[in-house]
């Protein structure tokens, strides 16, 4: 009761009938409290906004540890007492511990990979966009949709609950192979921190089944009148096989997840064989640690498609809205994404060609992988003919989009060499991985969420953000990526490995000191400007300009027909039915024609 | 105090930024949002035409600097390498083609179609001849890339030669343990159960099989030049990986499963001091596989060298059955048939639990 009071002072754009006699009652089914608005919300838009928020407070945090341990590789030889202030026994003497440092890695990738790149970007744009662009009031079941968000708050509450443990956090990478991680002996970091870790993603895992499940029910039942398959804007495919994706391999990891943590804590031996760790013998036998790298892969591979394909729906929309043109090969378009999903499922153990797999079946794999350059490739050709005689505006969604094609390119072609097994024998675990997935899955996908952050932000808030802090966020990033991991490829063709705190003691490998020095320090400095992107973010939210017209990108697609600041529910009136596709820009001379409106018998065909 | 100052100053900065993009927002109002967006299209439009120029002379450069320190510059040090730098080449070749082409088309058409009021834009919703020409133009390449890539990588997989030199290779937190047939060139039957390093069994060797009795073990590599070695890979705690960067080669060290791996040296230590012009190089074997807070530093080291040379080692090297049995004797003077049913007595003991 209490709680219905303190809410409605807040309330601006409530349906106003209620206000007379608000006090203390709640009679009034239309008001909406503080916590069920803002925090139990089962609006979609809210629970985008929910994701997007946990997913930025994420990204702050996972990308400060790679800020701290790029400061261990770029300045090895140094101190940092500041460090050891803030650290304790973790950075004595102002030097971050070997046993930190793998600790920062492991969480920098649980992180941004899960947190971040799929709760984060799947979860914010897949709430938001999927019933706003097909014509739905809501998601099939906001209460599902509701305790997805809870259930990955909880994991996020688990994990950053890890961080405080005596022992740390889990920090055997965020692969987290056993027998490594399923031994306490063996590293600090597979104690209690490992535990946690495996509850946490179980969690997580929960969070993006509901979701998940969600997502593709509501695309398949609840389009609008008119809304064909064939007719859904490209973003709205992604999601879906972003979707089918997780819902088919999340399951897998939470399997392997459950027999290691059998392992750690019941005594059996799904993964243990014959093992003598410290000189202690095992009684473990006939496991086998391979097991957990195919169950871990079969979901870890899709997982960065799942990370990637959203990115991809999002930039082919804000390409063809801002060159003025429809997006090119939109059938081919779908037609690759859906192949990147199935392909997604039969590559996985490209991660696993140096673990004695049996070449015969390598060369299966081998094969599956580099045929994703096939549809890839179409992409790239596509959205370059989209770009082609467009009339390009650059707004800074259309930046970041052009700069995810860049880097979509270049992190591409790497994976050419590394799902190769011959080189993969000579690059594998070394810095050219590292700036293989960092460029196409990390940043690339990095900018299709900041893309699609600048483009929908006038649709979550009614205001834009300021275009000058977007020019430099997005230039400063775009540079600093390329500085950051293209250097990184040298040192993986010097044979580097990955997950090294400190090179000096090694003759192959000492060579690089400056350029790590380099790296780490133009790693900094895009840190920093991506703290301008979030205050650019909270301060436009109360102050940005306002948005005075419904559709100001002038876009075809369902979204820009509700309200500046839709409510619950999306649409005052009837939901509008849709008569064509969302692509119809500077067709018969025209800029746009919006998909609600009916074809005229004078228009031309495509 | 600098740390303070360091923190001021950015704080300081972070706020001039913000002012003045704040103050540009107004001016933008007052100027004409129409006029603003022209302005700005035409800024970034020129930004990706110099990005394209400058980001290929970065790259050139890059390239200048860097190459020397990299393995490409230097000769593969075993034959499997060489065919493993023919296919590196191949595919930079293909893969730097497609880079050149797409990355110069992509910021090219950013800068040629940036907005005019005179352009409308081109309305090209498909081509099914385009579409096809992408499709299978990659198609094509990838098939020979998969193609050479596979025929190397059976030929790198396959079994070892029959004459090559067996090395058993054993991983643990965070050293190399080698272990070598002796005369009889069969490696003596392991049992972890065995394995007890304060008592010289660090490997777990039965020393009730005979064939373990001429084992030599070795913290570090001998090789022979030109002759084929095969590598018998174990691990006895976590996940470790044996990287052998200068012969390009890798392979995973996996508890309770051996994996194998085989390759022949071209050189010897002393000439790729010669070839890489650095009188310090050491063939080194780095663990590639997160290992634990010590993975950093798990070095092993390889010689290669002569045959005369690797003969003249090879005298030198007693085999541990020998120590073992030579330590307990000192300890307890006693029979070898007793030290056999001690050393039996002591792997039938109950395990203890963990």
């Amino acid at each position: 009761m209490s709680i219905t009071t303190v809410s409605t002072g807040h309330e601006s754009e409530v349906s106003t009938s209620a206000h007379g006699h608000h006090e203390g009652h709640h009679e009034h089914h239309h008001e909406e409290s503080f916590i069920s608005k803002y925090v139990f919300s089962q609006d979609h838009k809210m629970i985008a906004k929910q994701f997007l928020i946990t997913g930025m407070i994420w990204a702050v945090i996972g990308g400060l540890f790679s800020v701290l341990f790029r400061l261990q590789l770029g300045y090895p030889e140094m101190s940092f007492p500041i460090l050891e202030d803030l650290f304790g026994k973790w950075a004595a003497g102002g030097r971050i511990s070997n046993e930190f440092y793998y600790a920062l890695v492991t969480m920098h990738g649980t992180i941004l990979v899960f947190f971040v790149l799929t709760a984060g970007l799947s979860g914010t744009f897949a709430n938001f966009l999927i019933p706003l662009q097909i014509g739905a009031r809501d998601m099939a079941s906001p209460m599902l949709n509701m305790l997805s968000y809870w259930f990955f708050f909880l994991a996020s509450i688990i994990m950053f609950a890890s961080m405080f443990i005596q022992t740390g956090p889990a920090s055997g990478g965020w692969t987290i192979y056993p027998p490594l991680s399923a031994l306490g002996q063996a590293s600090e970091g597979s104690k209690l921190g490992m535990d946690y870790w495996l509850v946490s993603m179980a969690m997580f895992i929960v969070s993006s089944l509901l979701g998940g499940l969600n997502y593709i029910s509501t695309i398949l039942n609840m389009r609008t009148k008119g809304m064909t398959m064939t007719r859904l804007p490209l973003t709205i495919w992604a999601l879906f096989f972003t979707a089918v994706l997780g819902v088919l391999s999340f399951p897998v990891l939470l399997s392997g997840a459950i027999l290691l943590l059998f392992d750690r804590n019941l005594g059996t031996s799904f993964y243990l064989s014959e093992i003598v760790v410290k000189g202690e013998i095992l009684p473990n036998e006939g496991g086998s640690a391979i097991l957990f790298q195919h169950l871990f892969w079969f979901l870890g591979h899709p997982e960065v498609y799942i990370i990637l394909l959203p990115a991809l729906g999002m930039v082919s929309e804000i390409l063809s809205v801002n060159s003025r043109k429809p997006i090119f090969g939109y059938l081919a378009m779908v037609g690759s994404l859906f192949a990147i999903a199935i392909l997604a499922f039969l590559v996985w153990a490209h991660h696993m060609f140096v673990t004695g797999l049996n070449p015969f079946l390598g060369a299966f794999f081998v094969l599956l992988t580099l045929l994703i350059a096939v549809p890839s490739a179409i992409k790239v050709f596509n959205w370059l003919t989209t770009l082609w005689r467009g009339n390009l505006r650059f707004t800074p969604a259309m930046l970041f989009a052009i700069g995810f094609v860049s880097l979509f390119i270049s992190g591409g072609l790497t994976g050419i060499f590394l799902g190769n097994s011959t080189l993969d024998i000579h690059l594998h675990d070394t810095y050219f991985v590292v700036a293989h997935f960092h460029i196409v899955m990390g940043v690339a996908s990095m900018f299709g969420m900041f893309a699609g952050v600048y483009h929908w932000y006038p649709k979550m808030y009614g205001r834009y953000m300021n275009n000058t802090l977007a020019y430099i966020h997005f230039w400063v990033s775009l540079v600093g990526a390329y500085l950051i991991f293209w250097p990184m490829h040298y040192q993986g063709l010097a044979g580097m490995p990955r997950r090294y705190t400190d090179f000096s003691n090694w003759e192959s490998f000492k060579n690089f000191g400056e350029m790590n020095r380099f790296i780490s320090t133009v790693a900094m400095i895009v840190f920093v400007v991506q703290l301008l992107f979030i205050f650019n973010f909270f301060y436009s939210i109360w102050k940005g300009r306002k948005v005075t017209s419904q559709n100001p990108w002038g876009a075809n697609t369902l979204e820009w027909t509700a309200p500046i600041r839709p409510g619950h529910g999306n649409w005052p009136g009837e939901i509008p039915e849709v008569h064509r596709w969302a692509y119809d820009y500077g067709k018969d001379g025209r800029d746009f024609i919006a998909q609600t409106e009916p074809i005229s018998d004078s228009e031309s065909k495509h | 105090m600098t740390t303070f100052f360091i923190v001021a100053i950015l704080v300081l900065a972070f706020i001039l930024v913000f002012q003045i993009s704040k103050a540009s927002e107004y001016v933008s109002v007052l100027k004409g949002e129409d006029k603003t967006f022209k302005q700005n299209n035409r800024i970034n439009a020129f930004l990706f035409i110099a990005f394209l120029v400058l980001g290929l002379a970065g790259a050139w450069w890059c390239n200048e600097v860097f190459y020397d320190r990299t393995l490409l510059a230097q000769p593969a040090a075993s034959d499997h390498g060489e065919k493993i730098d023919t296919m590196l080449w191949l595919t930079l070749a293909v893969t730097g083609l497609v880079f050149f082409i797409t990355q110069i088309a992509l910021f090219w058409f950013a800068f040629k179609y940036q907005y005019t009021e005179k352009r409308k834009a081109f309305y090209f919703a498909h081509s099914n001849k385009l579409e096809l020409i992408w499709t299978v133009v990659p198609a094509i390449f990838l098939t020979v890339l998969v193609g050479m890539g596979l025929f190397y990588w059976f030929n790198i997989t396959s079994d070892a030669p029959k004459d090559a030199q067996i090395v058993e290779i054993t991983g643990k937190q965070f050293n190399w343990m080698m272990r070598y047939p002796g005369k009889d060139g069969v490696l003596g039957r392991k049992n972890y159960r065995l394995t007890d390093a304060s008592n010289g069994n660090a490997l777990g060797v039965d020393w009730e099989d005979e064939a373990s009795h001429d084992d030599l073990e070795s913290t570090e590599m001998h090789l022979v030049v030109g002759k084929p070695v095969q590598l018998v890979i174990n691990a006895q705690d976590v996940i470790h990986d044996v990287g052998l960067v200068h012969f390009r080669l890798k392979m995973d060290a996996v508890p309770g499963i051996p994996t194998t791996m085989w390759f022949t040296p071209k050189y010897t230590t002393e000439q790729m001091k010669q070839l890489t012009g650095n009188k310090n190089f050491v063939y080194e074997i780095s663990c590639d596989q997160m290992c634990g807070s010590g993975h950093y530093s798990m070095k092993g080291l390889i010689i290669v060298e002569t045959q005369e040379e690797y003969d003249k080692w090879l005298a030198q090297q007693k085999p541990q059955y020998m120590t073992v049995s030579a330590a307990k004797k000192e300890a307890a003077p006693a029979s070898a048939d007793t030290l056999q049913t001690k050393l039996n007595v002591e792997a039938s003991k109950p395990l203890a639990k963990n």
